[in-house]
C-alpha cells in the first residue's frame, strides 16, 4: 500500500468525468454546434475566395472551379457549408437574443436552442431546394 | 500557495477533453444482488479511495425502494449504513439548504436531497461534480471554487458612516436580491459549465459570478463600480458563453446564466 496520508506524499487526485457523463443537453449540444461551425466557417471562407478569385480571373479559371463543385462530392461540401453558414447566423440571432437580457427561463432556453436547429435545416433545405428547382 | 491550486501536468493551449490517465474509470466490484421481493433499483456509484493506489471504479449497489427514503441522497445513506460503510459523500441538512450533497446524478449536477429517485428511469448513475479533483468517492475538492467566492468579497462594502442600527432598504430593493440570495453555494452550476471546466483557474464559473451579481445589486452596498472593475477582464467574467447548463443545473431553480447577462448590459452601460 502507497504511503499516502498524514505527513507522506498525497497521491494525486484524479479529475472527476466531465463531458464523458454530463447529459448532451440541447443546449449544450447546440454551443459546442456554434463552435464547431464557427471554425468551419473560415475553411468555407476559403470556398468562397476561391469562387471569388476564380469568378475574377476568366472562363478556365472558373470552368476549373465548376468542374470541383460539379460532381456529387463538390455538392456535398457546398451543401454543407450551407447548413454551416445558416447553423452559426441563426446561432448567432439566439446569442444576440439572450445578450439583450431576454429568454432566460428554461422553456425559452429549449425553445431557442431546438429552434437553432429547426431554423438552419429548414433554411438549408429551402436553399437548396430553389436552387434544385432554379436548375430544373 | 496550497497545493490544491497546483495543475495537474502543464498548461496547454488546447482544452484536453479526456481524462488524465490517472483519472480513467474501470468497473468496480457489485455489493449486492437484487432479491427476490420488493422494488429494486440498481446504483452505479464513483469510487475513488486516495490510499489504494488504484484507478477510480465504478461500484454497483441493489436497493429495495420499499425499505428506503424517496431521494437519491437517502439510497447513498442507507449504502452508507447497511452494505458498504467505505461509501464517501458530503450530506448535511437533508432538506436542500445547507448544498452539501451536491454531485452529479443521472448526467446533470443536483443535490442528492433533492432528487427523487423514480426520476431516474434505469439504473442510478452518480458521480462526483465534474472535472474537480476528487478527494474520495463523491467528495471534491472546493478550495479554487471557495477562493473564488473570497475573491469577490461577499460582503457589504460601505463609505458612509455604520448608522446606529441597521442598513436600511425599501421593499422595491430588497426585492431585487430575489433569485439571487437563494444560492447556496453548492456548486451544481458550476461544475456543469463546459467554460468553468476549461477554464476554471481563471473563470470564476456561474455560481461566484451570481453572487458577484447580488452584492452589485443590492441597494445598501457602496462599491458597484470597483466590484465591476473586478470582473472587467476577459476571463472572470467573459469566459460565459451562455451555454445555459447553469440554468439548467440549479437545485434551486435560479438563474446564474441572467444574472451574469445582467453584469455583463452593466458593464456596457456604464460604458455608454
Amino acid at each position: 500500500m502507497a504511503v499516502t496520508s498524514g505527513r507522506g506524499v498525497r497521491p494525486q487526485r484524479p479529475l472527476s468525468p466531465h463531458l464523458q457523463i454530463y447529459s448532451p443537453l440541447i443546449n449544450m449540444v447546440m454551443s459546442i454546434f456554434h463552435r464547431i461551425t464557427g471554425a468551419a466557417l473560415y475553411l468555407g471562407s476559403a470556398l468562397l475566395a476561391w469562387w471569388l478569385v476564380a469568378a475574377a480571373s476568366g472562363p478556365d479559371a472558373y470552368n476549373h472551379f465548376l468542374s470541383w463543385c460539379g460532381n456529387w462530392f463538390g455538392e456535398l461540401v457546398l451543401f454543407g457549408f450551407t447548413w454551416v453558414l445558416m447553423h452559426h447566423m441563426v446561432g448567432g440571432i439566439r446569442h444576440l437574443i439572450w445578450d439583450t437580457g431576454y429568454g432566460y427561463d428554461l422553456r425559452s432556453i429549449d425553445i431557442l436552442s431546438w429552434g437553432t436547429l429547426v431554423a438552419s435545416l429548414s433554411l438549408t433545405a429551402i436553399i437548396w431546394i430553389s436552387v434544385a428547382m432554379g436548375a430544373a | 500557495m496550497p497545493a490544491a491550486f497546483s495543475m495537474a501536468g502543464p498548461r496547454t493551449f488546447m482544452v484536453q477533453l479526456t481524462l488524465p490517465k490517472n483519472s480513467k474509470i474501470s468497473e468496480g466490484k457489485t455489493w449486492n444482488q437484487p432479491g427476490r421481493d420488493g422494488d429494486w433499483k440498481e446504483f452505479r456509484v464513483y469510487r475513488w479511495n486516495p490510499d489504494d493506489g488504484r484507478n477510480p471504479r465504478i461500484d454497483t449497489y441493489h436497493i429495495d425502494q420499499k425499505q428506503c427514503g424517496p431521494m437519491v441522497l437517502d439510497a447513498l445513506i442507507k449504502i452508507k449504513n447497511e452494505i458498504d460503510p467505505t461509501l464517501t459523500f458530503r450530506r448535511s441538512c437533508r432538506e436542500g439548504i445547507c448544498g452539501s450533497c451536491s454531485m452529479n446524478i443521472d448526467g446533470t449536477n443536483t443535490l442528492a436531497c433533492l432528487k427523487g429517485i423514480e426520476e431516474v428511469s434505469g439504473p442510478v448513475k452518480i458521480y462526483p461534480l465534474p472535472h474537480m479533483e476528487v478527494v474520495k468517492d463523491l467528495v471534491p475538492d472546493l478550495t479554487n471554487f471557495y477562493a473564488q467566492h473570497r475573491s469577490i468579497e461577499p460582503w457589504l462594502k460601505t463609505d458612509t458612516p455604520t448608522p446606529p442600527k441597521e442598513w436600511r432598504q425599501s421593499r422595491e430593493d430588497r426585492e431585487k436580491l430575489d433569485g439571487l440570495y437563494e444560492c447556496i453555494l453548492c456548486a451544481c452550476c458550476s461544475a456543469s459549465c463546459p467554460s468553468y471546466w476549461w477554464n476554471s483557474d481563471r473563470y470564476l464559473g456561474p455560481a461566484i459570478l451570481l453572487q458577484a451579481y447580488r452584492w452589485v445589486n443590492d441597494s445598501r452596498d457602496e462599491a458597484t463600480g470597483e466590484r465591476l472593475d473586478n470582473l472587467e477582464d476577459p476571463f472572470r467574467l467573459y469566459r460565459c458563453h451562455t451555454i445555459m447548463n447553469c440554468a439548467k443545473a440549479c437545485p434551486k431553480g435560479l438563474s446564474p446564466a441572467k444574472a451574469i447577462a445582467e453584469l455583463k448590459k452593466l458593464m456596457v452601460e456604464r460604458r455608454v
